[in-house]
């Protein structure tokens, strides 16, 4: 592979292929979204906990109030964010082929939007009616 | 953009190749790294389960009892127990990760603690929140 049988400069050989500057983003990500989890998932824990036992009503009531809503919609959220990020290493790391890898990609993103968004409009539904 | 064959290459000038993971000897914090990523998997499947249950819930009082059957059998009740150590053990990971990106812990002793450390609270934690979903019951 000698330079000399190539059109392209080495500038563009390479171009969006690394980082340009956003080569921490994914990391630093992964870290905002894992610390904001950290208290949220004891939240989430407590909220759980406090289902046992309940029946249908008193579930949708507890549900449905305020506080746990706001923190069931901000753990949802967070905790989407950071399973994509995190899925997204685990498909770069070990989904060989290009085609496979940029399907199996695009399906984490996709999938984790969508059980993010079904996760939160429970949420709101439970709130508002 | 087109790769070389590596089989084209000569041996001696392929890049070189770490060994496969069966070669190294088993460390703690190999063994809670592999299991952060492994819970990590396991939560992002159980994510699914939650959000069925929350829109069992937003529901009516039939997919709600549906649900709550689900989540009462002796299986779902497993699934939730393992759910709940997963969930504890990758927190755990987490706050041992936050140690590490502070930069402490990297001494042996340390991080061996580390390791032992994060799979001890989670187990603890994980028994202190089903104590309390049976004192609940």
């Amino acid at each position: 592979m000698s330079q000399q049988t190539k059109l392209q400069t080495p500038r563009a050989a390479v171009n969006r292929l690394g980082s340009a500057r956003s080569g921490t983003l994914h990391a630093w990500r992964q870290r905002l979204t894992s610390f904001a989890l950290l208290p949220l998932t004891f939240a989430f824990v407590a909220i759980l906990v406090s289902l046992v036992g309940r029946d249908f009503e008193s579930a949708r009531a507890l549900l449905g109030s305020p506080c746990p809503a706001i923190l069931l919609i901000l753990f949802i959220g967070a905790g989407a964010w950071h399973m994509a990020l995190g899925m997204q290493m685990v498909i770069e790391d070990y989904i060989p082929g290009e085609h496979a890898k940029t399907l199996a990609l695009m399906t984490n993103a996709l999938f984790s939007v969508a059980v993010g968004l079904a996760a939160v409009y429970a949420v709101l539904r439970l709130s508002f009616t | 953009m087109a790769e070389a064959d590596p089989s084209q290459i000569p041996l001696e000038q392929r890049r070189p190749l770490s060994p496969h993971v069966q070669i190294y000897q088993w460390s703690p914090t190999m063994a809670v790294s592999i299991a952060h990523r492994l819970t990590g998997i396991a939560l992002y499947v159980g994510t699914l389960g939650l959000a069925a249950y929350l829109l069992a819930a937003a529901g009516n009082a039939r997919s709600f009892q549906t649900a709550s059957a689900l989540l009462g059998s002796f299986i779902g009740q497993l699934i939730l127990f393992g759910y709940t150590f997963a969930l504890m053990l990758h927190a755990m990971g987490g706050i041992r990760h936050i140690i590490w990106d502070a930069g402490h812990g990297f001494d042996p002793e340390a991080r061996d603690k580390l390791a032992w450390g994060s799979l001890v609270g989670a187990g603890a934690l994980t028994v202190l929140i089903w104590i309390a979903v049976f004192i609940l019951r």
